[in-house]
C-alpha cells in the first residue's frame, strides 16, 4: 500500500513538474494555445463533474455559468471602467454570479430526474443565450469585449498558461476533496439510488443544490478567464451547446464520476477538437469525425477509459479471474483506488 | 388588436400542428425505448432534404413524395437503432443515448454540409405561397394541408397503438419491459419498429417545415430544443400530450410575437420552465416509476 502511495506521489510531482515546464519548453504560441484551452476544459469538466459525475445528474446547462461569468466580467469591466491587469479582480465577482444563477436554477430543475432535469436544463441554457442576445446591456448580437491587457504578445500565452493551470488545479483539488468527503458519498448515494439514500436519511435536495452551486462557482470563474484570454464574448460562443455536449464527452471518455477520467479526457478531446477545426476550417469534416468518435466511444469504451483501463490491469494482476470476488457490496473494503471500484460495483448489480 | 390576437391564435394551432408531427415520433421514441432522441431535430431536416432532392430533380408533388420519403426514413430509423441504440445497455444508458444520438445527429449534419452547403433552402409548390380567407382569417394553404396531414398521422399511430396487435405490444413494452418480455413479446422487434415508426413521422414533419420555413444543415438544432421543450410539457411518452403541448406552446409563442417577436422564443422555454415548478410530470405524464 505504502508503496503504491510513494509511486503515485512520485507520478504526480513528475507530472506537476511537466506541467509547469511546459511553456518553457514548449514556447511557441500556437502550441500554448491548445495547453490553455485544454486547461480551461480541464477546470470545467472538473467542475462539472463533482455535479453531473458524482450525482448522476447530467447537466447540459453548464455553459450557463461559463457563459455568464464570461459576460460579467465583460460587462463589469466596461461598466465601471477597469483597465489592464486589474481585470483579473473581477473574477471573484464571476464565480459569485455564476453562483447566484445555480441556486434557482438548480430549485427548480433538480425536482425532477434523469430526461426531464437534461431537458430542462437545456430549456435554460436556451433561455440565457436568447437573453443574452435581446438585452441591450449584454451588447446583443455584437457582444462584449475584453479591456487591453498590457502583456507582450509573446508572453501573453504563457501568462495564461499559469492562471488556467491554477484554475484546473484548483477543480480538481475541489473534486478530490468532495469525492473524499461525506457530502461526497452522500453524492454517491444519490446516484445510486435516491429514494434510498433518502430513506436512508441524506437529505438530498440540499446535498444536490450544493454540489450544483459549487460546480457553478468554478464553471462561472473559468468564464471569465477564458473570457479575458479570448479578449470577446457572444451570444452564441458564451452560451455554446456544443461546449455542455463536449463536457460530457470529455467525461464519458475518461470515466464519469472518476477524478482522473475528466482531466484525461479534456487533455484528448480539447486540443484534438481544436486541430480538427483549424485544420478543416468548413468545419463539416471535423463534425463527422467528432461524431464517429463519439459513437466509438459509446460503443467500445461505454464505461471511460480509465475504469476499463482499471481493469485490464486488475484482470492482468489476478491473471484472468475476476479481480473483485463477487460478494455483497457491503462486506468488501473500502475501495483503494478509483480502478478497482468499477468492478465491485458491477459484481453488486 | 382582437383581430391580431384571434389570428395569432389560428396561426399558432396550425403551425402547432406541424410541431405535433414532428414531437409526435419523438414522444413515441421516449416511451417504448427509454431514450431522448437528439438526433431528431437533424433527421427532420434530412427528412426536407429528401423532399426537396424529390421535387426539384423528379418534380414530384411534395405531398405525393411523402409516399418514397415516409419509408425511407423509417428504413434508415430501424438501421439507426439496430446499429447503435440496440447495445447501449447498464447504468449509464441515459446518458449513453444522449451521446450516441448526439453522435448521430453530428455525422448526418456533417453529411448534409458536404452534400448541400450552408445556404438556406426552401421547399415549393404551387400551394406553399397561396392562402384562403376562411372566417375573416388568412390561413396559409401549406399550413392547413400540413394540419389535416398532421391530424390523420396522429390519427393513423392511435389506430395502430390502440386497435392492433402490434400496437398492444408496443404499449405493454412502454408499461413494463421485463413483464412484456415474459409474456412473450419480442422486445427488439417492438423497439427497432417503433424507432422506425417514430423517425418516419419526421419525414412528414420534414416536407411541411421546409415548405414553412428557410432551413439548412444547422436548422436541427433550434427544432430539436424545442420538439423536447413540447414532449416534456406534454408529459414523456404520452401522444395526446405532445400534440396538446404543440398547439399550446405555438399559441403562445404567436401570441407573444404580436408584442415583440425577438422574445417570444424566450416566453416559450419559460413556459415550459414554470409549468414544470406547477407540474413536474407535465400535462399528461405519468409520475415516474422506481428504477431498480
Amino acid at each position: 500500500m505504502s508503496r503504491q502511495r510513494a509511486t503515485a506521489g512520485l507520478g504526480l510531482i513528475v507530472l506537476a513538474a511537466v506541467a509547469v515546464a511546459f511553456p518553457l519548453v514548449f514556447s511557441s504560441p500556437v502550441i500554448t494555445n491548445y495547453a490553455v484551452y485544454a486547461l480551461i476544459f480541464v477546470a470545467v469538466v472538473s467542475a462539472w463533474n463533482v455535479f453531473s459525475g458524482f450525482s448522476g445528474y447530467i447537466s447540459l446547462g453548464h455553459a450557463v455559468f461559463f457563459g455568464s461569468g464570461a459576460y460579467t466580467v465583460g460587462i463589469a469591466a466596461r461598466d465601471w471602467h477597469v483597465n489592464g491587469v486589474s481585470v483579473f479582480a473581477l473574477l471573484p465577482l464571476a464565480a459569485v454570479v455564476g453562483a447566484v444563477i445555480a441556486v434557482p436554477f438548480g430549485l427548480v430543475a433538480l425536482r425532477v430526474r434523469r430526461h426531464t432535469f437534461i431537458v430542462i436544463t437545456i430549456a435554460v441554457f436556451f433561455i440565457f443565450q436568447l437573453m443574452a442576445a435581446n438585452f441591450s446591456f449584454t451588447g446583443g448580437s455584437v457582444g462584449v469585449a475584453a479591456p487591453f491587457l498590457p502583456w507582450n504578445p509573446t508572453s501573453f500565452n504563457d501568462h495564461f498558461y499559469y492562471i488556467t493551470l491554477g484554475c484546473a488545479v484548483a477543480a480538481i483539488v475541489i473534486a478530490v476533496l468532495v469525492r473524499r468527503s461525506r457530502f461526497g458519498l452522500q453524492l454517491r448515494a444519490i446516484r445510486d439510488d435516491e429514494d434510498r439514500a433518502r430513506g436512508l436519511g441524506v437529505r438530498t435536495m440540499k446535498v444536490k443544490l450544493t454540489a450544483f452551486v459549487l460546480s457553478a462557482t468554478v464553471a462561472g470563474l473559468v468564464g471569465g478567464v477564458w473570457f479575458l484570454y479570448l479578449t470577446q464574448v457572444q451570444p452564441p460562443s458564451g452560451y455554446d451547446p456544443l461546449f455542455d455536449l463536449s463536457l460530457v464527452l470529455m467525461a464519458f471518455l475518461g470515466g464519469l464520476g472518476t477524478i482522473s477520467g475528466p482531466v484525461l479526457g479534456a487533455l484528448v478531446i480539447e486540443p484534438g477538437q481544436l486541430y480538427l477545426t483549424i485544420r478543416y476550417t468548413n468545419g463539416y469534416l471535423s463534425e463527422i469525425l467528432l461524431g464517429a468518435l463519439f459513437l466509438l466511444i459509446a460503443l467500445f469504451v461505454p464505461r471511460g477509459i480509465v475504469p476499463t483501463a482499471g481493469e485490464w490491469v486488475g484482470r492482468l494482476r489476478t491473471r484472468g479471474r475476476p479481480a473483485v470476488a463477487p460478494v455483497p457490496a457491503q462486506a468488501s473494503a473500502p475501495a483503494p483506488s478509483e480502478a478497482s471500484e468499477a468492478p465491485a460495483k458491477e459484481a453488486r448489480r | 388588436m382582437a383581430r391580431q390576437i384571434y389570428q395569432a391564435i389560428a396561426d399558432g394551432i396550425l403551425v402547432g400542428g406541424v410541431y405535433a408531427l414532428m414531437a409526435v415520433g419523438l414522444t413515441l421514441i421516449f416511451g417504448v425505448l427509454d431514450i431522448i432522441n437528439i438526433a431528431q431535430g437533424v433527421l427532420v431536416i434530412l427528412g426536407a432534404y429528401l423532399s426537396y432532392e424529390l421535387s426539384v430533380r423528379v418534380h414530384l408533388d411534395l405531398f405525393l413524395g411523402l409516399l418514397i420519403t415516409v419509408p425511407a426514413m423509417f428504413v434508415i430509423g430501424v438501421v439507426i437503432q439496430w446499429a447503435f441504440i440496440r447495445r447501449l445497455r447498464g447504468r449509464e444508458r441515459t446518458s449513453m443515448t444522449l451521446l450516441v444520438t448526439y453522435a448521430v445527429a453530428l455525422i448526418v449534419e456533417g453529411i448534409l454540409y458536404e452534400i448541400y452547403g450552408a445556404n438556406p433552402k426552401q421547399l415549393n409548390a404551387s400551394y406553399v405561397q397561396s392562402s384562403v380567407h376562411l372566417l375573416g382569417f388568412y390561413l396559409s394553404d401549406i399550413y392547413l394541408y400540413g394540419f389535416v396531414l398532421a391530424v390523420a398521422i396522429v390519427v393513423a399511430l392511435y389506430a395502430v397503438l390502440y386497435r392492433s396487435t402490434f400496437g398492444r405490444s408496443v404499449r405493454a413494452t412502454m408499461q413494463d419491459e421485463t413483464a412484456a418480455r415474459l409474456i412473450g413479446i419480442d422486445v427488439n422487434r417492438v423497439a427497432a419498429i417503433t424507432f422506425g415508426l417514430g423517425i418516419a413521422v419526421t419525414a412528414a414533419g420534414g416536407m411541411v417545415f421546409g415548405a414553412t420555413n428557410t432551413f439548412n444543415p444547422n436548422s436541427g438544432y433550434d427544432l430539436i430544443s424545442r420538439l423536447l421543450a413540447i414532449i416534456i410539457l406534454g408529459g414523456l411518452g404520452s401522444i395526446g400530450g405532445a400534440l396538446a403541448a404543440s398547439v399550446f406552446m405555438l399559441t403562445v409563442e404567436s401570441l407573444v410575437d404580436i408584442w415583440s417577436p425577438e422574445w417570444a422564443i424566450v416566453v416559450f422555454y419559460a413556459a415550459l420552465v414554470v409549468v414544470l415548478v406547477v407540474r413536474p410530470t407535465g400535462f399528461f405524464g405519468r409520475p415516474p416509476v422506481r428504477a431498480q
